[in-house]
């Protein structure tokens, strides 16, 4: 959660409360949420690293608020963040697994090892759906994270046709 | 329409399928398409069926919607056997109580939207203040109002496919019948699609679809996996949120 919530001072500087908004916004209910005192601690973390820098607000009525901006190094972070390509994607490697020693085992099945997993991944497929149509129709960023999960998704399913024309 | 055999009472199973073979002869070479089937589908179900290009799966959609007669095997529509059925009997059949949906839409190019949909229900004998009716029904329902006029041409990929569901539906048969529906549709058509057969199923339609889209076969309740001309696995999908966690993990940006 480092970089978001950098990217997220690169716009200016704000308080915690205001970071979580600023994602639940954004990602929607599909996204599953940090909790404030995941965000506290993150940036207590980016603090004492040197990324941000944070003030306290004395507020009357209530507790001091710490307001939070981006310091150069910071800044450079983020630069570098989106400098970079991200990570590629993993293939399940547990279930190839499975499907590699089955054979050697002789205590599973190959076509059977696809077909529940086939199973699994059309159940998921369909609570995605799911989330798709909970979420608000009009939240594009949302909409295209679960996008993006189920197109995933559909690569697995794909890969596993693969596997059975191979393996049967 | 006349019976091929006697009812006996209401049938258990809307399509029932037993021992389906089909083969196709491609310059010369034999290509076993459908290699037997046994298949019953309950009235009201959704049923997909998934599988790699090539699987024999829409030759499967065809058979059973008469497009196709098979080598061997039997196609019985609410308890009565349909696979014998005279080409005829297959177009009224299909005008009366099977409707069908293609990738393509296969919409008539030169006719208005809503003449594409009063067409079926003309060619069925009803009236034309009854077509007027039943197609002014499925633009409501399908969310076509307003485009009435259009030809489809006009029409977006997603919104020709909603013409050709209408179309299909206007009879209201009761077998609904769709070949790789999204096939030739952008993200947007597809989800549009998806949704309407949904709701369509929600309301009591019992539909076939062939697909090799699983975002699309997992809006059903069951899907069959069709592979080499044979069902592999024949599995009802679960309804409840067990999975909506999982779901969620999924999606868990970690960052």
């Amino acid at each position: 959660m480092r970089l978001p919530l950098l990217a997220l001072l690169a716009a200016g500087p704000a308080h915690g409360y205001e970071l979580k908004q600023g994602l639940e916004k954004l990602f929607g209910a599909a996204y599953p949420q940090p909790n404030i005192g995941q965000i506290y601690v993150t940036l207590g973390r980016l603090e004492k690293a040197g990324l941000i820098a944070g003030q306290d607000i004395v507020q009357p009525d209530r507790p001091n608020k710490r307001i939070y901006e981006l310091t150069e190094a910071g800044r450079e972070s983020v630069d570098a963040w989106f400098e970079e390509p991200s990570p590629t994607p993993r293939v399940r490697d547990d279930f190839f697994m499975k499907l590699a020693l089955a054979p050697r085992t002789g205590r599973a099945d190959q076509v059977t090892l696809i077909n529940k997993q086939r199973r699994h991944y059309l159940n998921l497929m369909r609570a995605l759906s799911k989330l798709a149509a909970g979420e608000d129709q009009d939240n594009r960023i949302a909409q295209l994270l679960i996008e993006g999960a189920s197109l995933h998704l559909q690569a697995d399913l794909d890969w596993l046709e693969r596997c059975q024309e191979e393996l049967e | 329409m006349t019976r091929t055999e006697p009812a006996t009472g209401p049938a258990p199973h809307l399509l029932s399928v037993t021992g389906l073979t089909k083969t196709h002869s491609t310059d010369g070479a034999r290509v076993r398409a459908v290699r037997g089937v046994d298949l019953n589908v309950a009235r009201g179900e959704f049923v997909a069926v998934t599988g790699t290009s090539g699987a024999g799966k829409s030759t499967l959609l065809h058979l059973l919607g008469g497009l196709e007669r098979p080598d061997s095997g039997r196609i019985a529509l609410d308890g009565r056997r349909v696979d014998d059925l005279s080409e005829a009997r297959w177009a009224v059949l299909r005008r009366r109580r099977i409707g069908i949906v293609f990738q393509f839409f296969n919409l008539v190019s030169t006719l208005t939207v809503a003449d594409n949909i009063e067409l079926p229900a003309l060619l069925a004998g009803r009236t034309p203040r009854q077509a007027r009716a039943s197609r002014e029904e499925f633009v409501g329902r399908l969310g076509l109002g307003g485009k009435e006029n259009s030809l489809p041409g006009d029409l977006a990929g997603g919104e020709q496919q909603r013409v050709a569901l209408a179309r299909a539906l206007v009879n209201e048969p009761d077998l609904l019948l769709a070949d790789e529906p999204t096939g030739s549709l952008d993200g947007k058509g597809t989800r549009e699609v998806i949704r309407l057969l949904t709701e369509l199923h929600q309301q009591g339609q019992t539909i076939v679809l062939v697909t090799h889209d699983a975002r699309v076969a997992s809006a059903a309740d069951r899907v069959i996996s069709f592979y080499d001309g044979r069902i592999t696995d024949d599995t009802t999908l679960d309804t409840t949120d067990q999975h909506r966690a999982a779901a969620a993990d999924i999606v868990k940006l970690t960052g």
